[in-house]
């Protein structure tokens, strides 16, 4: 970097600094205790207290819900490296995130590639300002690993779709307030070739949602059905049938976002090691049970790694080289580290890793029970181990289908 | 867990690359696979060349870490690790491991200024050869030293024997870890002498090993040398000896990433070309997806491997943990990549005739060098207290 930029980020760190200082309420600078401090936004926001929503409020009058959108968009126009500064000077402060979207996160940086204008002004701005609450229509009971083969249809009847069909694993779709939903346009071409893109308002009648009960308790998936919904032909985001390249597009986003947030998700939580030395007691300092303490430490470091590589990686974005196809590596690498973490954890804590509802397990072996079940999940969601496989094979080692 | 604690980008610089350029240049030209199989069939007691050795010193090479106080060229491990990666992926043999980092390396760190002086211009320039005479069991152990060093009148008696002493075949002398006091495990009372080769009483042995390299077992028969060859004061040397084995284990780390992407690349190109049921067989998932597993093992070597070498630069805190998790991970993902790689190429994979066999012995020789991935795991876990 040259340093006038330089010089330029150094300025914009410290007015960042100076302005979360003043207005990020201290309330906002603690760390949120579960996931009822999220906040999603949407028609009818649901806020923790009254510092979020003025948080929110503040926070999105900057542009700085969707840092990086031009401001025309309720954007702040801002750079790769002044959204990271952004991002670290909250991290500094240990600010909540002010607003949790899939809009922002997933459907905005394709809608500015391939919405309409139309398109783009009427959803982006209130996204930004956390006034839509958007879920994700992509997995169907048939279509999971094998995303298009979806059934979903929309058949054009005049000036609207009419889709029909039922996704499934869709988060939030009981509390969202639109859909990015793939659908079947046409039914005759091949696969990747009669998909669409089309935005859904849930209020639409024939939309109906009902939440999805997994092996770790209730949770924030769905399933959503369509009977005879009728959506406006210019809520079609792309090409009438060009809408995997949209959906793969978006699927990049999601990748990032998940790998992200594993790993931010690992800084937070207490180290293995000290959670053993708990349950396991130590002999002469070190861990009493041998075995453990090999699977701790060869954890300890893949962690280690992989936080070192996603650093690299950014560093090698940012000194402008092109980045690999990078995302699946970092999706399906971070997602294992995660299960295998959650099965150490649970093993360390022995019976008591295991207990459910209703037996004398603390709180935080409850929590922990539950998030290594969970945890099964991240390497099927957003594309599963094995599509991650296939895509580095593909994209990143050139071999043959 | 933090990522490090030394903020250096993970990025080579241009003068890095261009360091990159001009190793990668060299080693191939000069140093492809047929030559370490020239000095294998001819039984070479050496291991390397000491014409190759004397042209990468004339290149920096030797000097690259050291300052030019003492002759050398004032870089970094950053810069010697690219060579060494460069050196990894044509398995090219040079003393760089045992005579610049660790016997060069002790005699920097631990060393008085005449010491340095008398040592180092001449490893700089390439001229000496030296070898560090550390482990004495079947495995690597950092503080399992029982060879004592004796006060004498006017110095010390060094008496024990110390195995897999690489390169100690030809070195012109001998940086020898001994007991001064203390009981063989312990961190205390170990010292650190410089005993050339020629001294009364050394005996070298030369020990082939699978990957054709240089290893000796050194005796040491009560060996009588001067107070002015210990490097710092004897008995406290455990300091320096930690810094030397985890530069050694980085630099290490760095030639074994390169023959393990080197072994990966030559297998994902087979996979591409070799047909079976009259198609590639990189086609067929199970080897696919098992090349893709192989492709983030060594990405996140790379990381590690980076992130030590510039650690050692930055004099940072971290380099103990990095130095550990970067040999578990090399070592491992070496041995992982080049047995892979065999099985990959079927039976073609177990004959002499492909290369690919000799990056799978001297993976699992480098792996076993300076602490294997257990070892390293066992170090990882208790610098970080547990």
């Amino acid at each position: 970097m040259d340093p006038e930029r330089r010089g330029d980020l150094e300025e914009f760190r410290a007015s960042t600094r100076a302005w979360l200082e003043a207005h990020c309420p201290s309330a906002m600078r603690t760390p949120a205790r579960s996931a009822d401090d999220d906040v999603w936004g949407g028609r009818a926001p649901v806020f923790p207290n009254e510092d979020a929503r003025v948080w929110l409020e503040r926070m999105a009058a900057k542009g700085w819900t969707a840092p990086t959108w031009p401001r025309e968009y309720g954007g702040a126009g801002l750079s790769r490296d002044e959204a990271r500064v952004l991002d670290e000077e909250q991290r500094r402060l240990g600010c909540r995130m002010a607003l949790k979207s899939f809009g922002v996160w997933m459907l905005g940086p394709v809608l500015l590639e391939y919405g309409t204008e139309e398109q783009k002004r009427t959803f982006l701005p209130p996204t930004a300002r956390g006034e839509i609450r958007w879920c994700q229509g992509y997995s169907e009971p048939s279509a999971g690993s094998d995303l298009a083969s979806l059934q979903t249809r929309a058949v054009l009847d005049g000036d609207s779709y009419v889709v029909d069909g039922q996704k499934v694993w869709t988060s939030h779709a009981d509390k969202a307030d639109w859909m990015f939903c793939l659908v079947r346009t046409d039914a005759a071409a091949p696969k990747h070739e009669g998909i669409s893109f089309l935005l859904i308002d849930m209020r639409s009648p024939g939309v109906s949602a009902r939440p999805i009960r997994l092996i770790s308790g209730a949770s924030p998936f769905c399933e959503a059905f369509f009977d005879g919904v009728r959506v406006p032909a210019s809520q079609l985001v792309g090409t009438l049938n060009g809408g995997w390249k949209v959906a793969k597009a978006l699927l990049e986003h999601e990748r990032a976002l998940i790998s992200k947030m594993r790993d931010a998700a690992f800084g937070e939580d207490e180290p293995l090691e000290s959670v053993a030395k708990r349950y396991l007691g130590t002999d002469d300092g070190v861990l009493a049970d041998a075995l453990l303490r090999d699977r701790i430490a060869q954890a300890g470091m893949d962690s280690l790694c992989n936080s070192l590589t996603l650093r690299r990686s950014a560093e090698t974005m940012r000194a402008g080289r092109p980045p690999g196809h990078e995302t699946s590596m970092f999706k399906l690498y971070g997602t294992e580290l995660n299960k295998r973490r959650f099965e150490l954890l649970v093993e360390i804590e022995g019976y008591r890793g295991v207990g459910a509802e209703g037996s004398d397990v603390s709180a935080e072996e409850l929590a922990s029970t539950r998030a290594w079940l969970r945890s099964r999940a991240n390497s099927i969601e957003g594309g599963s181990s094995e599509i991650q496989l296939n895509i580095i094979a593909r994209r990143v080692l050139g071999l043959p289908e | 867990m933090s990522a490090g604690n030394t903020p250096v980008s993970l990025v080579l610089t241009e003068d890095q690359e261009s360091i990159r350029r001009v190793a990668r240049d060299y080693v191939q030209r000069s140093m492809p696979t047929t030559h370490l199989r020239a000095l294998r069939d001819a039984d070479d007691a050496l291991g390397y060349a000491p014409a190759c050795w004397s042209e990468l010193a004339g290149l920096g090479v030797a000097g690259m870490v050291f300052p030019e106080s003492v002759g050398g060229v004032g870089l970094g491990f950053a810069e010697l690790g690219v060579v060494l990666e460069e050196c990894g992926r044509t398995l090219a043999p040079t003393p760089i491991v045992s005579t610049v980092v660790l016997a060069g390396g002790a005699i920097a760190l631990g060393g008085s200024e005449a010491q340095r002086q008398q040592w180092l211009p001449g490893v700089c320039a390439g001229e000496r050869v030296l070898a560090l005479a550390h482990d004495e069991g079947t495995r690597h152990a950092r503080y399992r030293v029982a060879t004592r060093a004796e006060p004498v009148a006017g110095g010390f008696r060094i008496t024990g024997e110390k195995t897999f002493v690489l390169d100690g075949h030809g070195a012109e002398a001998l940086v020898v870890v001994a007991r001064v006091d203390g009981a063989v495990g312990d961190r205390t009372g170990l010292a650190l002498f410089v005993v050339p080769a020629s001294s009364p009483g050394v005996a070298v042995t030369r020990t082939p090993t699978v990957d054709s390299r240089n290893v000796a077992r050194v005796r040491f028969d009560g060996v009588v040398v001067g107070v002015d060859a210990a490097l710092g004061a004897p008995g406290d040397a455990a300091d320096v000896l930690d810094r030397v084995l985890d530069r050694g284990a980085i630099a290490l780390g760095a030639e074994m990433l390169g023959g393990a992407l080197e072994a990966f690349e030559r297998t994902v190109a087979y996979l591409k070309t070799r047909k079976q049921f009259g198609v590639p067989i990189g086609s067929f998932q199970a080897l696919k997806h098992r090349a893709a597993q192989l492709f983030c093992e060594v990405e996140l070597s790379r990381s590690v491997v980076l992130a030590a070498l510039r650690a050692i630069d930055a004099g940072g805190p971290d380099v103990p943990v990095l130095a550990a998790a970067a040999k578990a991970r090399t070592s491992d993902t070496f041995v992982r990549v080049a047995a892979e790689a065999i099985q990959m190429h079927g039976g073609i994979g177990v004959t002499d005739e492909l290369d690919i066999g000799l990056f799978y012995k001297r993976a699992k020789v480098a792996a076993m060098t300076l602490g294997d991935g257990a070892h390293h795991r066992d170090r990882f876990a208790r610098l970080h207290g547990y």
